[in-house]
């Protein structure tokens, strides 16, 4: 008895602690994946120096999150992990590749004198591709991936839907929204002002693409709208549309008037709610309607070798990546020669 | 060309061009905390001048090691999911640790010792270059674990679709060859390391620029080398009884020995024909591998053809690789010894030749590690896990065009990075770190920048050059 208990309820807690995981990447590398979304659109090199230090000291733990998700998906659920990458090869390697040359913009930016806006393209362009990318695994993964025999049995570009692209534009949208709030948190003057402009712009495209998103999945996939539109179900989800839009009016208000940090929170509410919205639609699929989570878990004993670890590590890490951002708490400031010298 | 093929190259090169950083990072961040530590229990300027230079320099080869490694991470799924099929139950748990201890620590901290040095004291700085040295060491020791339980795999049985069930963790983790491996590649990073900073200390002796930093790291340098070059011959040697032990197809390929052999001499050289199951042109001294492996005159050495030609590695492929890395072992001591003996006799710091002995020898750890993981991983082929899975069930099932146009993408994109790397990490090296220690008593002016400019003009020049030197 206890046993089926506990085959029943372990998955569910990983299942807990992936969609955690997710949460905590879209959040945190969100937002400086959206800086560097909205970095060309800057009018000024000073405001582009100033874009880049405030993601500088975090930017790498953001990230960090990503390979959690992978290595935390292919010990917990390695179905998800064998099934799910063939089947998203090609915008799974064109994310990397697009991060790789964010990534190194860092280092070779501050080095780089005469071909700088080299680098700042690379690392503008690799933000906006690495986030089409997550949208359209996004969408993939909503529309379903074809299995067969326990793999993946479709082509490289099976992936591509329609839905996909939505969801591209509208986590480039949101992306910058976080981006936009983050900057008017933590810059001053002109840059502020840019931040601000560029919020509403980002909230609008967001807001819109969020619906169209909703009613083409609801629409083009029967099981989603089902799960949406079934009675009495629908009284249970009926608050996720009307909170959403609750935050998306008070972010209106509050781009111009409202407190410095209010835009970047309520924009990571809205991701919040858009999360659980993906949650709802996918539940209880690791690969949407052919593994459940019940079905594509590891051995009860991987499981319990890597709850160790998350149970004792985990607290810690958070800690200390909380440590990092208190240390760089308050506004950026650009120094002499380079970011953080 | 296969999907297998292609699959291989493109972990092999991706795989290969990301060991250049950890191997980098490892040395330098041990190095760079060495400093910090330094600078806050003694103060000494020279200190912290040479930990800023050689953490800007650490800096741009991290993102490198970062960037690389989420690669790694994602291609295990997409090239090789019948091998995360099977053994994710078993090596999942080590990646998860990996992120858990390593990548976190060096991510978390990392921004503080790069960008934190005025906001934090000295002692909490310290701090955070020790977990981002920390983590470097943490992160190889996990993966490692899991490179060495597919080399000789451990604690689990594969049921009938061969997926893996671990029956007991410690024998997964604490496999017959982890403690070589780990000890082995920990001391490879820690003497290419070595060699780097002496060979960029060594160009600014040389140019006699801003020479109480050079001298310093120089002499570190040195020392560390000293220290690593032999103990990394003798891990060398421990490990490969263990590969004798428990793969022994691979030795065989490593020494190009065809037949079982009692007391099997060393080839030095030789051509390995695959076709013909014999050694052209070859070069032998009689007895010496019996002795080294075996460590006995007439040690029985088992040989290729104990399996058949289509179980046996590509091996001419491991028997060179296995040579350029044991040269170039061979030559990093007796530069190390070299350097003992100037040192014995005061001459360290002014011997021309050896300054330029020190520059030469700067990639050739970088050299050497890439031929050790060629041995070590072309030498378990055709097997993924060694005796259990082979390669060719362990592809995913994506097309031949989609992993040929990714491994032409990453070929590009790579080449493209090494370059900018070298363009940017030369400048900084060749520009120096920034010399603020006072000049010395005995030579004063000889320490600072510009001191051609010191020797041969009037005193308001010096003057101007001790001001520009300090500034």
């Amino acid at each position: 008895m206890t046993e089926l208990m506990h085959a029943h309820y372990i998955p569910l807690v990983f299942a807990a602690v992936v969609a955690f995981c997710v949460t905590v990447y879209v959040l945190a590398d969100g937002l400086d994946l959206g800086v560097g979304i909205i970095f060309l659109v800057a009018p000024r090199e000073e405001d582009r120096d100033l874009m880049m230090a405030s993601i500088e000291p975090v930017w790498d733990g953001n990230e960090t999150w990503l390979v959690m998700g992978g290595t935390l998906l292919i010990a917990a659920f390695p179905a998800g992990y064998y099934i799910l990458l063939p089947a998203f090869y090609l915008p799974v390697m064109l994310m990397l590749f697009a991060l790789i040359f964010r990534g190194v913009a860092f280092g070779f930016r501050l080095q780089a004198r005469r071909f700088r806006y080299v680098w700042d393209i690379a690392f503008s362009a690799g933000s906006i591709v690495a986030t089409m990318c997550q949208g359209l695994i996004l969408g993939g993964l909503i529309e379903g991936v074809p299995v067969a025999n326990g793999m993946f049995a479709g082509g490289p570009f099976s992936f591509l839907s329609l839905l996909g692209v939505l969801c591209g534009v509208g986590l480039i949208g949101g992306y910058a929204l976080m981006g936009a709030g983050w900057l008017i948190w933590k810059a001053e003057g002109r840059t502020q002002i840019f931040a601000r402009e560029i919020a509403h712009a980002a909230l609008l495209l967001t807001a819109f693409m969020m619906a169209l998103v909703s009613l083409w999945s609801a629409w083009s996939v029967p099981e989603v709208a089902a799960r949406w539109f079934a009675w009495p179900g629908i009284l249970a989800l009926a608050p996720v549309p009307l909170v959403t839009l609750a935050v998306i009016v008070a972010l209106w208000r509050g781009i111009w008037t409202g407190a410095e940090p209010r835009t970047f929170i309520l924009s990571l509410v809205l991701f919040a709610l858009g999360l659980i919205g993906l949650v709802v639609s996918l539940w209880p699929y690791v690969v949407p309607r052919a593994v459940t989570v019940w079905d594509g878990a590891s051995d009860p004993q991987t499981l319990a070798f890597i709850s160790v670890g998350l149970v004792v590590v985990l607290p810690i890490v958070l800690s200390y990546q909380a440590h990092a951002y208190w240390v760089f708490r308050g506004k950026t400031v650009v120094h002499e020669g380079g970011y953080g010298d | 060309m296969t999907a297998v093929d292609l699959a291989r190259m493109q972990f092999a090169f991706t795989a290969g061009f990301h060991i250049l950083w950890p191997t980098f990072t490892i040395g330098i961040a041990w190095f760079v905390t060495l400093l910090s530590f330094l600078w806050w229990r003694t103060g000494k300027l020279v200190y912290r001048d040479l930990m800023r230079f050689w953490m800007r320099i650490f800096a741009l080869g991290f993102g490198m090691g970062v960037i690389t490694g989420i690669v790694l991470s994602y291609e295990i799924g997409t090239n090789w999911a019948g091998y995360s099929r099977a053994a994710s139950n078993v090596l999942g748990p080590l990646f998860v640790y990996e992120t858990l201890t390593a990548f976190f620590l060096e991510a978390g901290f990392v921004g503080i010792m790069l960008f934190g040095e005025g906001k934090v004291g000295k002692g909490p700085h310290f701090f955070a270059c020790l977990m981002v040295a920390c983590g470097a060491l943490f992160s190889a020791t996990w993966i490692i674990a899991a490179n060495s339980w597919m080399q000789t795999p451990a604690g689990a049985v594969a049921d009938a679709n061969g997926v893996f069930h671990v029956t007991d963790w410690w024998q997964v983790i604490f496999t017959s060859s982890f403690p070589y491996r780990l000890a082995h590649m920990v001391c490879a990073s820690f003497l290419t390391g070595s060699f780097i900073v002496a060979g960029v200390s060594a160009w600014h002796l040389w140019r006699r620029q801003h020479v109480e930093a050079s001298r310093t790291a120089f002499s570190l340098a040195m020392w560390l080398a000293l220290i690593a070059a032999p103990t990394q011959i003798v891990l060398g040697d421990m490990h490969g009884r263990n590969t004798l032990a428990e793969q022994p197809v691979k030795l065989a390929a490593m020494e190009g020995l065809w037949d079982t052999t009692r007391g099997p001499g060393m080839t030095v050289i030789a051509w390995p024909d695959m076709s013909e199951q014999r050694n052209l042109y070859a070069l032998d001294i009689p007895h010496l591998a019996s002795l080294y492996l075996t460590h006995s005159w007439d040690g029985e050495v088992k040989g290729l053809k104990t399996v058949a030609p289509a179980d046996q590695p590509n091996v001419p492929v491991v028997f060179f690789a296995f040579r350029i890395m044991a040269g170039i072992g061979v030559l990093l001591l007796a530069v190390a010894i070299t350097g003992l003996v100037l040192r014995v006799r005061g001459r360290l710091f002014a011997t021309r030749w050896f300054q330029l002995l020190a520059m030469a020898t700067t990639p050739l750890g970088f050299i050497a590690v890439v031929a050790g993981w060629t041995v070590t991983e072309a030498g378990r082929q055709p097997w993924v896990v060694y005796g259990q899975l082979r390669t060719m069930d362990a592809v995913s099932p994506v097309s031949t065009g989609a992993v040929a146009s990714s491994l032409i993408a990453f070929f590009l994109i790579y080449n493209v990075l090494l370059l900018s790397f070298f363009w940017f990490g030369a400048r900084i090296a060749l520009k120096g770190p920034t010399d603020t220690s006072p000049p010395t008593r005995e030579h004063p002016g000889l320490d600072r920048i510009n001191t051609r400019a010191l020797v041969d003009t009037t005193g308001a020049r010096t003057t101007g050059s001790i001001e520009q030197a300090g500034a």
